[in-house]
């Protein structure tokens, strides 16, 4: 929990900090949001200003809309909001996703926003902060969340596309359109075969792009078209085209969802896709307690996903003041919202940009 | 054990019945007969004893990971599934244990699973943390299943009888039939199970048994119009015992319950009445406890049948009738191609004493084997209003078979037909939820349900099924909002959900804080149209013992 004393605490409107006027990904429109990343739940639309960093700044142009102005900082670079420090440092979870680090009076806060410690071809790497609070993400706060190499799961990926390719079926892998869909392109053998996106894809495909972002060649499935390819390409695309008249476009395929949730067999089995591949942008347990030790913050509030169970293993493993950081979802991201839309982020208040499916059509599929 | 494995996992990723076939197909075309018989073995659902208990499992997978029993016990919640969160939570095999030591089923369960039963806890562990040092996750899974004895896969004996007949290159009925019973103990007796040569366990072996469906449509317009004219239809009551054959063959008789185990130790009484039937007759039916007026409910029977030994005691307390409804053998001829009717005339000349719930005007006493007794109705609606009167005898219904039907395989829809009286329904509110297994591993898809006592809820049921999967995840997001405690895997909610619950029946009961137990409860529909205070009382429900 929070208190008034403390540097940032949660209200209404989202964790605000009191003495430097601003919010770290506030739910409501207020006046200076600091946003972490431009996942919905994170960046909305209609604040009066918004400061992020440089590498973020088109991806969160593409999700929030013109009019109001974006503010950046490099990596490390520093700015005084009514005499706060604030700082980004990349956080690993996707292009331009910063940890917000906050210090006031010789009291070091950092908001890790969603992060992972794994290598992404399509992001700055997670960058260690030394702290005396630490606010952390859980969303794979369990001991049985331990994720492969990216290499691994690369080849993992590559056999599976490349055995459909001599079926001569098409291989569509199902990701969310901002972040996991990118670093999926850039992971994978492109000499395999072409790789089509759906549009909601595509639009960020073109903002990373703009970033600087190296990306194989990617095509857009044309609008109007009939029939797609000729079962060589991997398509990919987000959850929501399951069950949609649009795969059909791509004649006989194999259907595979990419989300840490596909660790478990029975999200396989009740979701009926034909492969699961455990690829997350966000920390497995192993790399949530990495990233909570390098800290060194004696404080850590837990929020998002597994907040009990992980905030009571820190107290009793480490004997840390870990405890739990209530947000606007109450309760915990079920693998089924969560795998429908991306890794653990369900849109609680419904106003989602397209990339969220709707779950009740998902589980009928 | 690699093979085997992959044969696990390609079943598990499959819906299709062909895919499957096909798997197992390649499985016994390929595994040597040792491993096969073993395999076969573990498909079927043979009982096997544990020798490692689940806890032992636990305590030593917190050794070899570090971590507390308590975030063990929320992963086991999370994943549901007790053999997969532990192979979830071990450090990654030695990279070096795995090539060249891959053992068959048959010895890595002879040596893993079957020789741990007489061995030291100490030795046991050492085992299992060598098993766990040399198996990939994937495999830790199924062998953690086979090593506490709950490895089912999703297939039936219908699929297996399938495949095995692909590889044998017989007609499935064929091989399902070869199939009951011990099919095969060992490779020998698998190699001889391809080969059709008889064997002494031959000599005592049931037949598969034919089973009904329930109808699609239960209403009196809707049954004539799906089953025509009345007079093509035997109908019988739906006893509410446990299916059996009796079968007579060579020098004694064998009594096989529907999942073929061979159960005469627990009803010696019927074996010996068996013995007075003619050789070469096998007879299919229904086992019931009775006492001397009436019959007793199906938890005595299941007493009964649960026992490896009975007692004289309980043969006193709990005696039991074998009430024949087919005839399947008649002087060692199969005669289940005949039509129903025939075999009917024939089993009504070899044991004509019917049946009656009046046990005590039974003509002969004491006895253990009847006839099932027709249910005379002249047109369907004499039928249905028989029908209704179900509850009040003890009986679960009717049963309608096709008069002109041969003696099918498996469930076969078409020709035999279950006509159940009406569940009893009542609105209840959702009090507690625990995430299911399996396929609904980690969603809260089992649900404690309560009715109004007063201004309190107290629970009533637990019940399972029942809701599309989709409501399941709605549910399960309502769950998880309105959690108000959590202890352990189950949480208590604050009342919001009105469920629509319906059961067989109600009795007293001292094991209830309610007082009272129902029968078989599942969840009809979730109704979003009611607030919990409009859900039933604990009175409506008392209400319905009397009216049973």
């Amino acid at each position: 929990m929070t208190t008034v004393n403390d540097l940032l605490r949660v209200t209404e409107s989202g964790l605000y900090c009191e003495r430097g006027d601003f919010y770290v990904d506030p739910w409501r429109r207020v006046p200076r949001a600091v946003i972490t990343h431009a996942h919905a739940d994170h960046a909305r639309a209609g604040s009066d200003r918004y400061l992020c960093s440089a590498a973020g700044k088109l991806v969160l142009r593409t999700r929030i809309g013109g009019g109001s102005p974006i503010d950046t900082l490099r990596p490390g670079e520093s700015v005084s909001l009514n005499g706060v420090q604030v700082s980004l440092h990349p956080a690993g979870h996707l292009l331009g996703s910063s940890q917000v680090r906050i210090e006031h009076g010789g009291v070091r806060w950092v908001v890790s926003g969603d992060y992972k410690l794994q290598d992404d071809p399509t992001c700055d790497r997670f960058e260690h902060v030394a702290c005396d609070v630490f606010v952390t993400e859980s969303t794979f706060g369990l001991p049985v969340y331990r994720w492969q190499s990216p290499e691994r799961i690369a080849a993992e990926i590559n056999d599976w596309w490349r055995a459909n390719r001599d079926a001569g079926r098409a291989s569509v892998l199902l990701a969310y359109a901002l972040g996991k869909a990118q670093r999926l392109a850039a992971m994978v053998d492109p000499t395999i075969g072409p790789i089509v996106a759906h549009g909601a894809v595509m639009k960020l495909v073109e903002a990373y792009r703009a970033s600087g972002v190296r990306l194989p060649s990617i095509d857009r499935v044309p609008a109007g078209a009939r029939r797609v390819g000729d079962g060589r390409a991997l398509v990919i695309a987000p959850p929501s085209v399951l069950g949609s008249s649009w795969l059909k476009l791509f004649g006989e395929s194999s259907v595979a969802m990419a989300s840490g949730w596909m660790m478990l067999r029975g999200v396989r089995r009740r979701r009926g896709f034909d492969r699961g591949f455990s690829v997350s942008d966000h920390a497995d347990f192993p790399g949530l307690l990495a990233a909570i030790d390098a800290s060194g913050a004696r404080r850590v509030l837990v929020t998002h996903g597994f907040s009990d169970t992980l905030a009571r293993h820190l107290r009793e493993s480490r004997g840390l003041e870990a405890s739990v950081l209530p947000t606007r979802f109450t309760g915990e991201a079920s693998p089924d919202a969560a795998a429908a839309a991306d890794d653990g982020e369900p849109d609680a208040n419904g106003d989602g940009d397209g990339d969220r499916p709707d779950a009740d059509a998902l589980t009928t599929s | 054990m690699k093979r085997f494995t992959d044969l696990y996992w390609r079943l598990d990723a499959t819906t299709s019945t062909n895919d499957k076939v096909a798997a197992l197909r390649d499985y016994f075309a390929a595994a040597p007969p040792d491993d096969a018989a073993c395999a076969l073995a573990v498909l079927s659902g043979a009982r096997q004893l544990r020798s490692v208990s689940t806890s032992q499992l636990r305590n030593w997978a917190a050794e070899a990971t570090g971590l507390p029993a308590w975030l063990i016990e929320e992963c086991y919640a999370h994943v549901g599934d007790l053999a997969e969160t532990l192979a979830l939570l071990l450090p990654d095999a030695a990279p070096d244990a795995a090539p060249g030591t891959d053992l068959g089923l048959a010895e890595m369960m002879q040596r893993t699973i079957h020789d741990l039963r007489a061995t030291t806890d100490d030795h046991k562990r050492e085992v299992v943390a060598d098993v766990w040092r040399r198996l990939a996750p994937r495999e830790r899974i199924v062998w953690h299943k086979l090593l506490t004895g709950g490895c089912r896969v999703g297939v039936s004996r219908t699929l297996v009888a399938r495949a095995l007949a692909e590889v044998a290159g017989v007609d499935p009925a064929e091989m399902a039939h070869r199939l009951m019973g011990a099919a095969a103990a060992d490779g020998p007796a698998y190699v001889r199970l391809l080969a059709s040569e008889s064997t002494e366990a031959d000599s005592r072996r049931p037949y598969p048994f034919f089973l009904a469906a329930a109808l699609d449509r239960t209403t009196v317009e809707h049954v004539a119009e799906d089953l025509g004219a009345v007079g093509d239809w035997q109908s019988e009551w739906k006893w509410d015992g446990m299916r059996a054959q009796l079968v007579r063959r060579g020098e004694a008789a064998t009594v096989w319950s529907r999942g073929e185990e061979l159960v005469n130790e627990a009803f010696p009484e019927i074996a010996e009445a068996g013995g007075s039937l003619p050789p070469g007759t096998v007879l299919d039916g229904e086992l019931l406890a009775v006492s001397d007026t009436t019959l007793l409910p199906f938890a005595m029977l299941s007493k009964r049948a649960s026992r490896k030994r009975v007692t004289n005691k309980v043969l006193a307390d709990i005696p039991c009738v074998f009430v024949a409804y087919d005839l399947l053998e008649e002087g060692g001829v199969d005669l289940r191609e005949l039509p129903l009717a025939e075999r009917r005339r024939r089993l009504e000349a070899l044991v004509p004493v019917p049946f009656t719930d009046r046990l005590a005007s039974l003509p002969v006493q004491p006895a253990h084997l009847f006839l099932s007794p027709l249910v005379a109705g002249g047109s369907w609606a004499e039928l249905a209003a028989l029908r209704a009167e179900a509850r009040g005898r003890g009986v679960e219904g009717l049963m309608l078979k096709r008069r002109s039907s041969p003696y099918g395989v498996g469930r076969t829809r078409g020709d035999w037909w279950k006509w159940k009286v009406e569940p009893l329904e009542i609105d209840a509110v959702l009090l507690y939820a625990q995430a299911g297994h399996g396929r609904r591993a980690g969603l809260h898809s089992d649900y404690t349900l309560g009715l109004w006592d007063g201004d309190q809820l107290v629970t009533v049921a637990k019940a399972y099924s029942g809701l599309a999967d989709a409501e399941i995840v709605e549910l399960d997001r309502i769950v998880r909002a309105t959690t108000l405690e959590k202890h352990g895997p189950v949480r208590i909610c604050r009342p919001t959900v009105v469920l629509q619950l319906a059961f067989e029946g109600v009795s007293l009961s001292t094991r209830h804080k309610s007082g009272v137990a129902v029968r078989f409860p599942r969840i009809v529909r979730w109704r979003r149209d009611k607030e919990p205070a409009e859900a039933g009382t604990l009175a409506d429900l008392r209400r319905m013992i009397v009216a049973t």
